[in-house]
């Protein structure tokens, strides 16, 4: 996975509570393979018409936010199913962060595993930002070291869990991580048969 | 890492037990007991697949047909390739796994959060983990189960293991006594309307009191069901006689002396009487009235005989502007009554509300009555829908002129192809009521079973208390 430490990008604003996975990537594409590439079908039902036309008030239709690599939103951002192709969907369209006062905690998980930064702010910096984008400003500055957001000369702090902090700067997976502790999964095994027989091997 | 000593919470005791390594960060390893997988897991097969590594525990991984099952013609040369092709990907990823599969054509086939249990795959003291939000579900045992990504999947299936950070403890307590035809449901929708959608973010809740005590294991299902609605990671009921009886005799719970061993140990996962919670709520349940949902989120709920809010009288902005956006979606007036709501169709099913004990609430109402709307019944699991029939339910939704329909997710997701037609409102049993949930442009009002027989037999909402005279 790649690092994530700074990024300097243009923002979308995308002024939506409770904007679920179900809205990310509508259930009816979830059948089509990754390599088809899933950012098509990201906020489709939102995006376009029943014609399939693009809907042109619609925020991430407008000609100047093509490109956004951040997303601003309001509360509840990703809730509902563990659907990880609503973070394919994100990342594909080209999407590396997302600003929002929170988030549904398996899309937050999911992004963390695609190299994707969930970052926490209050409600208030969030209408704030979302102001700012609706009134002329394009470009905002993401820091996850110090975790901080800038646009222009306003300054925001922003929140997520140490765990995936480390994880996003550091671009690690899991895997190589729990590879390391195979002998601990073995011993733990190995005692819970005594413990919960119930647990380890089934009847029949 | 010192073990936190002293008092200790169910789910305390449950999440040590599974513990194999802790990070400096404060993440730690997870022994994965039970890892159920269906049609939408094709990413993390696939994940498998690049790595060319093999499923690590194939006898704690379980196979389950249901997303995409289609309901009403059980033959898969006659339904949508592209749906065909996501049941036979699972089959077959199972069968390459040597994973044990509950199938389309399996008698035991269901919907992955009914068969668990059903089958007792689902056990107390258990982590539980599947990829579909709902695993929240299976809490009901007094198991630590949630819903993960794909990416998850694949570390589960080639390691049987996950790194979490330990959430909060949370316990909400239900007191008093349910009145009559209020469920489940009704408790975990006012829980959310209280404490909205994001409200147990990172908390995993305890639910506990004397209304949770009294549920059947059916109730609890659906109570821990709707955890996720709320945000939480997942729910938590402690084992009960009532857990212990329920599990008697599964097909794959333990057997003779070691049942009894379990079922000891299992009686010992309770909460210390002076365990700590970082947070607690309190709900009467002699208070709590049916409850629907009018917007666009599971938060959107209130009692059947309250009105359609007025986005000006809420102060918020963000809220306000969540309102007016849900009023619109809904096809609303601001400040009408929840009765006044007229719908268009009804399903009853999906993980939420299709156990035996859901049909028999809306049967209860259904019988020697006519449904004003076309509706859909999908049994929970195939063995459900067995019994349903053998008990002459079936013969009432097909007489009140619902269709009886075969097992799976259908118009919960749509994934099947079992949709609500554009613009058109539907009384539903299941989880979400998300814009498109049930199909584009789709609009869905939650409520428990009764509650939608209710809005069948009048054709708008309804309150379920006006139509119970002498029933159930
Ligand atoms: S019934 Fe609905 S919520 Fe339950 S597992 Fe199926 S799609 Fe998910």
């Amino acid at each position: 996975m790649k690092p994530f430490t700074k990024l300097e990008a243009k923002a979308a604003p995308l002024p939506f509570a409770s904007v679920d996975t179900d809205q990310l990537i509508p259930a009816r594409f979830m059948k089509r393979s990754r390599s088809e590439g899933y950012g098509q079908y990201l906020l489709h039902d939102m995006r376009f018409d029943s014609e399939g036309k693009p809907i042109s008030d619609f925020p991430l239709n407008a000609p100047q936010r093509e490109g956004s690599e951040i997303l601003v939103a309001r509360r509840n951002f990703g809730a509902g199913s563990s659907r990880e192709a609503a973070v394919y969907a994100l990342v594909d369209y080209g999407f590396r962060c997302v600003i929002a006062p929170s988030f549904g905690d398996i899309f937050a998980s999911n992004s963390v595993n695609n190299g994707l930064l969930p970052a926490r702010v209050s409600e208030e910096d969030a209408e704030e930002l979302l102001s700012l984008l609706e009134n002329g400003h394009e470009s905002v500055f993401v820091d996850l070291e110090n975790c901080e957001i800038r646009v222009a000369n306003h300054v925001f702090g922003f929140e997520i869990e140490p765990v995936w902090r480390t994880k996003l700067l550091n671009g690690w997976d899991d895997l190589d991580l729990t590879a390391s502790y195979a002998a601990d999964i073995a011993r733990y095994v190995e005692s819970d048969r005594e413990q919960h027989p119930w647990l380890q091997q089934l009847p029949g | 890492m010192a073990t936190a000593q002293g008092p200790l919470t169910l789910f305390d005791k449950v999440w040590r037990n599974h513990v194999i390594a802790t990070q400096a960060d404060g993440q730690q390893l997870l022994f994965i007991d039970r890892h159920l997988v269906h049609e939408g897991s094709f990413h993390g097969f696939n994940k498998l697949k690049e790595k060319q590594a093999k499923v690590s525990r194939p006898d704690l991984t379980f196979g389950i047909v249901d997303h995409y099952a289609p309901t009403k013609v059980r033959d898969l040369t006659r339904v949508d390739p592209a749906i065909a092709g996501m049941i036979t990907q699972l089959e077959e990823n199972c069968r390459q796994n040597g994973l044990r599969v509950y199938g389309f054509n399996d008698p035991r086939q269901g919907i992955v959060h009914v068969v668990g249990p059903e089958q007792g795959i689902t056990l107390p003291g258990a982590t539980i983990v599947c990829g579909d939000s709902h695993t929240s579900t299976h809490g009901a045992f007094g198991a630590i189960a949630f819903g993960i990504g794909a990416s998850e999947v694949a570390h589960v299936l080639m390691t049987q293991t996950l790194w979490q950070k330990k959430p909060k403890r949370m316990r909400v307590r239900f007191d008093g006594k349910l009145g009559p035809g209020i469920s489940a449901k009704d408790m975990a929708l006012s829980m959310i309307g209280r404490i909205g959608a994001d409200g147990a973010q990172g908390h995993a809740i305890e639910y506990a009191g004397t209304a949770v005590a009294g549920l059947s294991m059916e109730g609890r299902l659906t109570l821990c069901n709707l955890s996720i609605e709320s945000g939480a990671r997942c729910g938590l009921v402690a084992p009960d006689a009532t857990t212990v009886n329920f599990l008697r005799g599964r097909p794959l719970a333990p057997k003779d002396e070691i049942f009894d061993r379990a079922a000891e140990a299992w009686l010992s996962l309770v909460s210390d009487g002076d365990a700590e919670f970082e947070r607690e709520i309190v709900i009467n349940g002699t208070d709590i009235a049916p409850v629907v949902t009018w917007g666009i989120s599971p938060e959107d709920a209130l009692p059947i005989t309250g009105a359609v809010p007025q986005p000006e009288a809420i102060g918020d902005e963000g809220r306000a502007a969540h309102a007016r956006e849900a009023i619109d979606y809904m096809g609303l007036r601001a400040g009408m009554a929840l009765t006044e709501i007229p719908v268009d169709r009804v399903f009853i099913g999906s993980c939420t509300n299709s156990r035996i004990e859901d049909l028999r609430a809306a049967a209860a109402v259904l019988s020697g009555r006519k449904a004003m709307v076309p509706g859909l019944v999908s049994p929970g699991s195939s063995l459900v829908k067995q019994q349903a029939e053998q008990e002459g339910l079936d013969r009432i939704f097909i007489d009140a002129g619902l269709e009886w329909v075969d097992s799976g997710c259908s118009m919960c997701v749509g994934m099947n192809g079992d949709l609500v037609p554009p613009g058109e409102r539907c009384a539903s049993t299941t989880n979400r009521n998300f814009k498109g949930r049930q199909g584009p442009k789709a609009r869905t009002h939650l409520m428990s079973p009764a509650m939608v027989a209710a809005a069948a037999v009048t054709g708008r909402l309804t309150d379920v208390r006006d139509l119970m005279g002498g029933r159930a």
